[in-house]
């Protein structure tokens, strides 16, 4: 499967090798007129960024004071956020400023990444969170 | 790059940082191109070059700037470029004031608000007029705290008009290019020596191999990264490299032009697409209140009708987007839904809102494969601040420290924070690998690249393409039936996207929405194939206008895969770029004002008399017909004023600007100011830093004393951090990798021999690094690649520091973190905090554990009695110098 190496912005062009549904190789693709084949050691070792060990699969929670994380279901969490997002919202909101002008806006939910991902899930992260009113997004563009 | 005759990398260490792409450099050196090397320290880059150039850290406006007085004052610039594509010619109004005559401010300085009223800094107008921006005039501290220099990522400032005034033989004293002259006169070799540390010797050897390897047969090419970027000053830096590479007509040309060397997979995206709290997608700004409050309000200020160009067309591009989030509930009777659009009132970025979590303004935050414990400057201030939060959602791959700062982060370790006292809740959710999700990157060239899918997501792991519109699908769930004015724009959101088995939504379809479509008219529903059919009626949706042309025929030309060996050397057939697929931008400045090429060596685009078009190696950057005599009233204003020799078709009056009569906050030109820390003063101006830069004066964010004054010795020495090849930024998605943690498993500092023997520091010890901040401590790497930099009366000592590693548990390697040491001072162009020189000290021997690390950090702030004033002077005094926080003299 054609790729593309995730991490600095040359965008190096990757072939991704899977066997029995698990990739079990990622190697430079010659065809790449950017990098003709070519990958660095990051590029190179992303295999293990997909296989490592150390990967975390799971959904984690850790309650407020509390000294260790304990198991939370993907669901469970999402439901959560949701609604400490909404709640969140509503706590912060502010409709105007002092002279009247618009604000529509909450200044209590903020967001910082996006440089590592796709154009797509920037847009859609972008746009949720402009229609929700929460402006502080922020990624390492701005770093 | 591989087509330049010379390479100049400056504030990159390109070959360990972007290694692949560092072969072009190869190939271009490999066919006698010169490559040299402008750095503080001596790398891999330095290595294959053939020269490397160590400079002071925050130095380097000194010596572009006296390039480009060497270009000038030698004769050397390319004439007929400079005359016809850039604004060399056009005239400044006379109540403009240089910094060379102001002791380094520019006309129009506000010393109560520490920014500028750039008004006299406009065109030239008839009748004694200046040209303005369309919307009247903004304050610097207003358009500064809105970052607006960001909202010139695909376009220049807007004017009122271009009619602007010319004098085409140079002479007047008021032209941009006697103004420019005049500006960087004092900028010579000798202060390039005094200031940079750089011999007169080795800028003659720069300045004749740039200028022999530029013209009309040959072409310079600068590089750059966050080592220009991450300054108090650092647009201007880039700014500085602009003026010189137009003054020798380096621009729109094969082997020209300034490379930006971006260090995220689709940072140039998230720009473009902006996760970012001032723009919305293709550079439109966020609305502010006070300036935007209605859509004439916000349409007046992005662009005029009567200025030049395709910005002149801001108004369809904003209504595009607005109906492709807004849908039918967008119409004519409600300005298409713009005050669904939330407003700015002042700055909102990361670390202000950081500032805003300490003051427990900010409940909840998301962090999605950012790392800011480690990553962000003064990483100190960062988990504080997250401490502060109701609830934190942390989306990675991995465990980062940004994770687990509450359990095993640097303030448990000091004793400044007990779990048991933290209320903030954590969610960690794992996320998608690249290879377990498609959709597409776009590289620092501009590029889209689409990702396929190769495998499944294991566990719990999802995209943030899921997550979020299953978030976005539930909170419009939980607010259905809402009678609440404020919900209308979650509850009226475009928001269906086709979803596979596993629930995740097509990225196709997204991509599909970014390109837009016709709404009207026989090709309702059809994808958009390129900007210009963007209409202002309402009649086509985009949700990023200079995406447009990316779905052109419902075609994902992002996976475009032409191999690159069967296609020419712009290879348009894989991947898709923006705009329009154009490879180099500004191209028609490839050719003369005639239309043809400037040489047969340099050829690329050229005026095809008998097809009455332009054509070349790539898709032409100007209107395809437009011959190279037009000379329309520029009075018609948009494209349609365009002349046939106004290559520069985003920008206000078709040139490349030398001085930016708009546009930027901290002055037209780029002017040398010392970084917030420096133990040099400025030799060129009384103004010891840049008076525009955004200062933080709080206890939590002290600086070091500058340039001799008082507890300057107490923090002697320079350091700047840096990336190495192995490693990426906070670590994320490195440090957690056995192979990559193997290749470079601990924190190091690099000193020089002579630092070394001067602090007693041995090779493979250990060393403390403390800063008016924080402690770290390092390794000890002894190496000759750092230089000790004879400056004026005194020896800098620089010390490099990789910033990849943070305290935890979780990581296969970890340590201390360069980015504790930073303060938060920014550039007020663009809000990015000035990363790349500071002022620390250095001493052999691990840093203290527990509260006796902060004692240690106290001590030294107490021995060069910081307050919080000390370095946050706006204006410098000279009669007292920098050093306002001691006794009063």
């Amino acid at each position: 499967m054609q790729s593309v190496c995730p991490y600095c912005a040359v965008g190096c062009g990757q072939r991704v090798y899977v066997k029995d549904e698990k990739v079990v190789q990622i190697e430079g693709d010659p065809d790449s007129p950017i990098s003709r084949g070519r990958l660095c050691p990051k590029g190179s070792a992303s295999e293990q960024l997909v296989n490592s060990p150390g990967r975390q699969t799971k959904v984690l929670y850790r309650a407020p004071r509390a000294k260790e994380w304990q198991r939370l279901d993907l669901s469970t969490a999402v439901d959560m956020i949701a609604d400490r997002f909404i709640e969140s919202r509503r706590r912060t909101w502010q409709q105007e400023d002092d002279e009247g002008r618009l604000l529509r806006r909450t200044m209590g939910i903020a967001s910082l990444g996006g440089a590592t991902l796709d154009n797509e899930e920037n847009y859609l992260i972008k746009k949720l969170f402009t229609a929700a009113g929460a402006v502080q997004t922020e990624n390492q563009a701005r770093i | 790059m591989a087509n330049a005759d010379c390479i100049i990398i400056q504030g990159s260490n390109m070959a360990e940082c972007h290694p692949v792409g560092f072969q072009w450099v190869a190939e271009a050196k490999a066919r006698g191109a010169k490559v040299i090397h402008i750095d503080p320290r001596f790398t891999r880059t330095s290595a294959v070059a053939d020269k490397h150039l160590p400079i002071r850290a925050g130095s380097d406006v000194v010596l572009l700037g006296a390039l480009i007085n060497y270009v000038i004052a030698n004769d050397l610039w390319f004439k007929e470029y400079v005359t016809a594509y850039t604004n060399a010619a056009t005239l400044v109004h006379e109540d403009y004031r240089d910094a060379e005559d102001l002791g380094g401010l520019f006309s129009g300085f506000d010393p109560e608000k520490g920014a500028y009223d750039n008004s006299s800094w406009a065109y030239d107008e008839a009748d004694e007029g200046a040209i303005g921006e369309p919307a009247g005039p903004e304050h610097g501290a207003e358009a500064g705290a809105r970052a607006s220099g960001d909202t010139f990522g695909s376009g220049g400032p807007p004017l009122e008009h271009a009619e602007v005034l010319r004098d085409d033989t140079l002479q007047d004293p008021r032209t941009v290019f006697q103004i420019v002259k005049r500006h960087y006169a004092r900028y010579t070799p000798e202060m390039v020596r005094d200031m940079c540390g750089i011999s007169e010797a080795d800028f003659a050897y720069l300045a004749k191999t740039i200028t022999e390897n530029s013209g009309r047969d040959r072409t310079t090419c600068f590089a750059y990264a966050v080592g220009w970027t991450q300054h108090s000053l650092g647009a201007q830096f880039i700014r500085a490299a602009a003026i010189l590479q137009l003054l020798l007509g380096n621009v729109g040309r094969p082997g020209g032009g300034i490379m930006a060397l971006r260090g995220h997979a689709s940072i140039q995206g998230s720009t473009d697409i902006p996760t970012l709290f001032n723009l919305l997608p293709g550079y439109l700004p966020m609305p502010s209140a006070g300036r935007h409050d209605t859509l004439e309000e916000y349409l007046k200020a992005n662009a005029s009708k009567n200025q030049k160009g395709f910005w002149a067309d801001a108004d369809a591009y904003t209504i595009s987007l607005l109906k492709a989030w807004w849908g039918d509930a967008a119409t004519a009777d409600n300005d298409w839904a713009y005050d669904y659009l939330p407003r700015l009132t002042g700055a909102h970025g990361t670390y202000e809102t950081v500032m805003s979590m300490l003051r427990d303004e900010v409940e909840g935050y998301f962090l999605l494969g950012q790392n800011p414990a480690v990553g962000s400057a003064h990483g100190r201030m960062q988990r504080l601040g997250m401490s502060h939060l109701k609830w934190l959602v942390v989306r990675d791959l991995n465990m980062i420290e940004s994770a687990t700062w509450w359990k095993d982060g640097p303030e448990i370790e000091s004793g400044e924070l007990r779990s048991e006292d933290i209320e903030t809740e954590v969610f960690f959710l794992p996320a998608a690998t690249h290879v377990e999700k498609a959709g597409s990157f776009t590289q620092t060239q501009r590029l889209l690249q689409w990702r396929h899918q190769a495998v499944a997501p294991p566990g719990e792991c999802q995209s943030e393409l899921q997550f979020f519109y299953e978030l976005g699908h539930l909170i419009r769930e939980k607010l259905a039936g809402s009678q609440d004015e404020r919900d209308r724009p979650l509850l009226d959101l475009t928001w269906d996207y086709p979803t596979d088995d596993h629930g995740d939504p097509d990225p196709e379809s997204v991509l599909a929405e970014i390109n837009g479509r016709h709404l009207t008219g026989p090709d309702a529903g059809k994808p958009l194939s390129a900007y210009t059919e963007l209409r202002a009626d309402g009649s086509t949706t985009a949700g990023c206008w200079i995406y447009t042309g990316v779905y052109a025929e419902g075609i994902n030309h992002a996976a475009n895969r032409k191999p690159g060996q069967e296609q020419g050397p712009a290879a348009t057939e894989w991947g898709w770029a923006w705009p329009a697929n154009r490879r180099i931008l500004y191209n028609r400045a490839s050719a003369d004002p005639a239309g043809k090429p400037w040489s047969e060596r340099k050829k690329y685009i050229w005026w095809d008399e008998d097809q009455g078009k332009w054509v070349g190696e790539d898709v032409p950057d100007f209107p395809p017909t437009l011959a190279p005599g037009s000379k329309p009233d520029p009075s018609v204003g948009g494209p349609a004023a365009l002349s046939g020799d106004d290559p520069f078709i985003m920008q206000s009056d078709g040139k490349g600007w030398l001085f930016a009569p708009k546009g930027l906050v901290d002055g037209p030109l780029p002017t040398h100011y010392e970084a917030q820390e420096s133990p040099v003063a400025n030799r060129l101006y009384p103004q010891q830093q840049s008076p525009a830069r955004l200062k933080y004066p709080r206890k939590d964010n002290l600086s070091a004393p500058s340039a001799g004054s008082p507890g300057t010795d107490v923090y002697p020495y320079v350091f700047t951090t840096y990336r190495l090849t192995e490693h990426h930024t906070a670590g994320g998605m490195s440090r957690w990798l056995p192979y990559l943690s193997e290749l470079q498993p601990e924190m190091f500092c690099e000193v020089s021999p002579e630092l070394a023997a001067e602090r007693g520091l041995e090779p493979y010890g250990w060393a403390t690094i403390i800063s008016a901040r924080s402690a770290i401590e390092a390794k000890v790497l002894v190496t000759e690649r750092m230089t000790p930099l004879t400056v004026g009366d005194h020896t800098v000592h620089q010390i490099g520091l990789p910033y990849h590693w943070g305290v935890g548990n979780s990581a296969v390697v970890s340590g201390d973190a360069a980015n504790d040491l930073l303060g938060v001072t920014l550039d007020p162009n663009v809000q990015i905090q000035e990363s790349k020189v500071a002022s620390c000290d250095i001493r052999p021997g691990r840093r203290p554990r527990g509260p006796e690390l902060l004692a240690l950090v106290a001590e030294y702030q107490e021995r060069a009695g910081l307050t919080v004033e000390t370095g946050n002077r706006t204006v410098t005094d000279p009669a007292e110098g920098e050093h306002p926080g001691g006794p009063t003299p």
